[in-house]
């Protein structure tokens, strides 16, 4: 059982961990540079055999650390989950230690938060993007990029010289209807997210 | 408006070789999909064969990314419900359920217990569909190609029953935060309890065409062995981590939606391999229909949606339409979205495919501020460049139908 014995004793044994409050699993925070450790030993000596999901969050340009990783464990011993916050120190260059020699799974998920967000894992044996194509210039889940997208370069650079095509930006005429989550209502409710121009009237018209 | 350009495609046709050049000596490259058939979608394997021998096998995804997560990060909790449908597309319904239970856990919300049956209920009767045409795809893989036309006439009558229950056939988008869109319609349960009845043995049919089948016994046994160790350590889930020896049932483990009320058995495949996964499933379907039975038989009465949650679910219709409180309310669920508390929580249901996890950060308010969605094909997939090498390229199809993956929720 995940209760407040282990997580007491699991807190003094890695006197590096900070405790988080949470509202489902037991949640601990630990700086990057210990976290390879602390999950060797999740999985060596506290029984957490399957990582099931490394993901990462942005939390805005105007957030002091604006990287973060979080892992979520599942036990077959303690049948139930944890979670483990990590801060990326460095907003630029944000980095994390790569958990991959120690949870294979971790390999893929930790492309996607390379592909996603770029923050880089060091000594991940193929850190490369996943979903997006190799040569891709921006990281999309990043809050500062549009949901439309951002007119880019073909993938293949062979057709993109026969046809002058781009990848360009989804047309939002009409919708998705979005909702911006905050502000007046007049703002917050859903609607076309570029109603600036129609299927009668073009754009730049 | 639009042009028209003439183009070559002489050169384009033959594109893919970039791939296939690096390679020296006897060894050969071999490029399969983004479009192939063996591939169920559009995944992409770069081969480096030995003769017939696989020596590598690296999968190239994201043919089908449509980036899910930044949508969702765009609107309101239920307008995503129809983009759920669009991750495993062959179990919206289950999709559905899950994303709901995951912002109703965030909400700390309850639903009654005839609205956890009717979920209970479509999860289940997705899951016996996914399975269905799983094994159906899985002997075609192998070369059987008649009990997929069994498998397929019975799903055909599932989604008659989903289309009466939910209008759609496909795109169920069945689910809100805090209920169902509607409650069964009348006899539609008696229905349901036919089909169940009468499917045992449409699957004992199927059986009998694949289970003792020598060419499917010789295609599929000891092909594609995951050991425990692996299959644990490359994060499986769902019937592929159950064939490799591993009891984890997240509807046994971590009860949602009153599972726990239900009698049923978690099969436990010993070996690991093609034809493990392939008898799982099998008897999952078994257990499902015992499970559907069991709900069924107990349906019970009462709201099928949270009436207490005024901020959260918009009433029925003919209320919006009688009465200035309820109106007012819908107005609010729509424009606002359900107003869920922040924090942030994970939660993932035992879908047919494995374990599909919602992990949301919410920072108030109708639309979630990050959303990452855990899908199991993805982590499935991850074990195919340990699993592939070693194995004839002919065994690629048989490894990867019995894998049972979907490339909509693999790339989101």
């Amino acid at each position: 059982m995940i209760d407040e014995e282990f997580s007491t004793e699991l807190l003094g044994n890695h006197p590096y961990l900070s405790h988080r409050d949470s509202i489902d699993w037991l949640t601990v925070e630990s700086p990057p540079e210990k976290l390879f450790q602390f999950l060797q030993s999740l999985r060596d000596l506290h029984g957490f055999d399957i990582l099931i999901d490394l993901t990462a969050i942005d939390h805005g340009e105007e957030h002091e650390n604006r990287f973060s990783t979080v892992v979520h464990l599942y036990s077959l011993v303690h049948r139930g989950y944890m979670r483990v916050h990590s801060v990326c120190s460095d907003n630029d260059n944000p980095a994390m230690p790569s958990a991959a020699e120690i949870y294979p799974a971790a390999n893929w998920h930790e492309r996607e938060a390379y592909d996603m967000f770029g923050i880089k894992f060091t000594d991940h044996p193929n850190l490369k993007r996943i979903l997006m194509w190799d040569d891709y210039p921006y990281f999309p889940l990043r809050k500062e990029f549009p949901l439309a997208g951002i007119d880019t370069p073909l993938p293949a650079a062979d057709v993109a010289e026969v046809t002058d095509a781009t990848v360009e930006p989804a047309p939002m005429m009409g919708g998705p209807f979005v909702s911006s989550g905050s502000g007046p209502m007049s703002d917050s409710e859903p609607r076309a997210k570029d109603e600036s121009w129609t299927e009668e009237m073009e754009k730049g018209t | 408006m639009s042009t028209t350009k003439e183009i070559s495609i002489g050169d384009i046709a033959s594109r893919g070789s970039e791939a296939v050049s690096k390679i020296e000596g006897d060894k050969m490259a071999l490029n399969v999909g983004p479009s192939h058939p063996t591939t169920h979608g559009v995944l992409r394997l770069i081969m480096e064969l030995d003769g017939d021998l696989i020596n590598k096998c690296e999968p190239v995804l994201g043919y089908l990314h449509r980036g899910d997560e930044k949508i969702a990060e765009n609107m309101t909790y239920n307008q995503f419900v129809p983009y759920t449908d669009r991750l495993d597309y062959l179990a919206p319904l289950a999709n559905n359920v899950a994303y709901a239970l995951t912002v109703e856990k965030l909400a700390n919300l309850v639903v009654p217990a005839r609205c956890q049956a009717i979920r209970v209920l479509v999860c289940e009767m997705a899951r016996i569909s996914s399975h269905l045409l799983g094994m159906g795809v899985f002997g075609m893989d192998a070369g059987a190609w008649t009990p997929f036309m069994y498998t397929f006439t019975e799903r055909e009558k599932l989604y008659t029953l989903f289309e009466e229950l939910t209008g759609a056939r496909f795109t169920t988008s069945f689910t809100r935060i805090g209920g169902v869109a509607r409650d069964v319609p009348d006899g539609w349960l008696g229905r349901v309890e036919n089909f169940v009845d009468d499917l045992p043995k449409a699957i004992s049919e199927v059986e009998k065409l694949l289970t003792r089948n020598r060419i499917f016994l010789d295609r599929t046994e000891g092909i594609g062995e995951i050991s425990k160790e692996d299959a644990l350590a490359y994060g499986l889930t769902g019937p592929n981590l159950r064939a490799s020896g591993v009891d984890l049932d997240l509807r046994k483990d971590n009860p949602y939606s009153g599972y726990e009320q239900y009698d049923f058995d978690v099969p436990i495949g010993t070996r690991g391999d093609c034809y493990d996964r392939y008898l799982v499933r099998i008897e999952e379907v078994h257990q499902s229909i015992r499970i559907i039975k069991q709900v069924i038989k107990n349906f019970p009465s009462g709201a099928w949606y949270a009436e207490d949650a005024k901020k959260i679910f918009a009433p029925p219709k003919e209320k919006i339409l009688s009465s200035m409180e309820e109106l007012i309310q819908n107005f609010m669920i729509v424009t606002e979205g359900p107003q869920i508390p922040s924090g942030e929580v994970y939660f993932e249901a035992e879908n047919p495919k494995g374990a599909l996890g919602f992990y949301i950060v919410s920072k108030g308010g109708g639309v979630p501020y990050r959303m990452k969605i855990r899908a199991p094909s993805f982590c499935n997939l991850s074990i195919l460049e340990k699993l592939a090498p070693g194995h004839f390229l002919s065994d690629i199809t048989v490894i990867l139908g019995s894998l049972d993956f979907v490339m909509g929720e693999c790339d989101r």
